[in-house]
């Protein structure tokens, strides 16, 4: 596996409470990040860089706003701190979800989240594989037919920043990158070593 | 395209794995830890480790493989065995698992899946389902769901109970036929394809596997969404890899090159 560069600032995990964060973690410490999970605001805001996980339902992230955690992770944001959201989290960088219609989103991109056609059983869970653009920055040296491994029933649409696709009854975004804002809809943390170079671009961003 | 998963299981005795893969490149071949590493790296695209130790003061044990295991295992990992309640699977979730399987637990109390779930999200949630085939007319699909490694009947029908699973919040079902464990003969595409035509949630299919054929047949007429083998290495294939490039030229989608 690749040899990690020693990485001094704090990536921050966002933690509002939903779900194991042990995986994403693990996957950090394994590439020598500095990296520290957190449910406190100051520490998000004040982070070199935030991940924002999460599994199950859209509406956990109705946590973010109670917490204080999503004015942090906005403000971190704003200040051109790199942010990665992972599944649910890259969910949450759209407008909304259709699966908690009365949340909204961080909207930083356009459009809903929406369920997949009835033409394909839900949810879409397993290796499937990426069609990467050119010039992505956390996508740098990934295959461009590279397998990741998802798990989710909800799906973003396809916009100006995808910088990956994939085809489950219909395309939809797997990678968003947008400067300093990034949103996988799988998880790199379970992709094998091609998630783990995801995870080693995030940690060598500037 | 979404591809066809095959999954390694690692069966665990007191902390050793006791049925699967002997890789001789190992330094210890019965580690779990090592052994799980090496499935993936070979192109395995899930593992599953099962403890099937009958005692309960194993637990620590368990634990120690479990977060032993995760610090370097980046693929969907899976702990059975032993989880009777919500704190038991707290415990493993914490040591490191992404997923927990539950069988008789479940069967004695279905509010159980949607407990776990509620926390830890139902994409993390297996129910393990043992099926044997029964006399017509006992249960109603033909298929009588068993307990306790296998030895105990529950009058229960799997079809039956594999839709109040799904419903009660499991993420994925795995399936394994008592008549086929173990034989080497094929996985039971019938019973296979009867359950992932019922449910919307993927199904395992476990128990058989002798061939790559067999691998071919359960994804193709048992419309499985992955398949699991404990002795896959058994039966003359080099790898996982081998395995693969056969599905590959029977145009079964597999992650290959991984």
């Amino acid at each position: 596996m690749m040899a990690p560069n020693m990485i001094a600032e704090t990536i921050v995990i966002v933690d509002y409470g939903a779900g194991n964060l042990n995986s994403v973690k693990k996957a950090f410490d394994y590439l020598g990040a500095n990296v520290v999970v957190t449910s406190e605001p100051e520490k998000v805001a004040t982070a070199g860089k935030i991940v924002l996980p999460g599994v199950g339902h859209f509406s956990a992230l109705g946590a973010l706003v109670n917490m204080g955690l999503r004015e942090a992770v906005l403000q971190g944001a704003r200040a051109g701190k790199p942010l990665l959201g992972i599944c649910l989290g890259m969910q949450w960088l759209f407008e909304g979800s259709d699966e908690a219609p009365e949340l909204s989103g961080a909207g930083i991109f356009a459009g809903r989240c929406r369920s997949f056609p009835s033409s394909v059983k839900s949810p879409h869970v397993g290796w499937n594989s990426l069609a990467v653009k050119e010039g992505s920055r956390l996508l740098r040296d990934v295959a461009p037919e590279s397998f990741v491994y998802f798990t989710h029933s909800f799906r973003a649409p396809v916009v100006a920043a995808t910088a990956a696709s994939t085809e489950y009854g219909t395309p939809f975004s797997a990678v968003v990158e947008k400067e300093n804002i990034f949103g996988v809809q799988f998880h790199p943390e379970k992709s094998w070593n091609v998630g783990l170079l995801m995870l080693k671009n995030f940690c060598e961003l500037d | 395209m979404l591809t066809k998963r095959i999954i390694a299981c690692l069966d665990m005795d007191g902390g050793r794995v006791v049925k699967g893969v002997q890789f001789v490149n190992l330094r210890d071949a019965g580690d779990p830890p090592e052994c799980a590493v090496a499935h993936a790296r070979d192109g395995a695209d899930e593992i599953v480790l099962l403890d099937i130790t009958a005692t309960s003061d194993n637990r620590q044990t368990v634990l120690d493989v479990v977060s032993r295991t995760a610090r370097s295992l980046f693929v969907p990992f899976t702990v059975g065995g032993g989880i009777r309640e919500l704190s038991d699977a707290a415990e493993v979730f914490d040591a490191g698992a992404d997923k927990i399987a539950i069988n008789s637990a479940a069967v004695k109390d279905p509010t159980l899946i949607g407990e776990i779930a509620a926390r830890f999200g139902s994409q993390a949630v297996v129910v393990a389902i043992d099926a044997r085939r029964v006399k017509e007319g006992s249960v109603k699909s033909g298929f009588e769901v068993f307990v306790a490694g296998g030895r105990t009947p529950t009058g229960r029908d799997a079809l039956q109970w594999a839709r109040e699973a799904a419903a009660c919040g499991a993420g994925e079902i795995l399936l394994t036929s008592m008549d086929r464990d173990g034989t080497k003969s094929g996985f039971d595409c019938e019973l296979t394809k009867l359950v992932a035509e019922a449910v919307s949630i993927p199904v395992i299919a476990s128990g058989g596997a002798g061939s790559p054929q067999h691998f071919i047949d359960v994804f193709r007429e048992g419309h499985a969404d992955a398949a699991l083998a404990a002795s896959i290495f058994h039966f003359g294939l080099e790898d996982i890899g081998q395995l693969k490039r056969e599905l590959q030229a029977a145009n079964v989608p597999v992650r290959w090159p991984c």
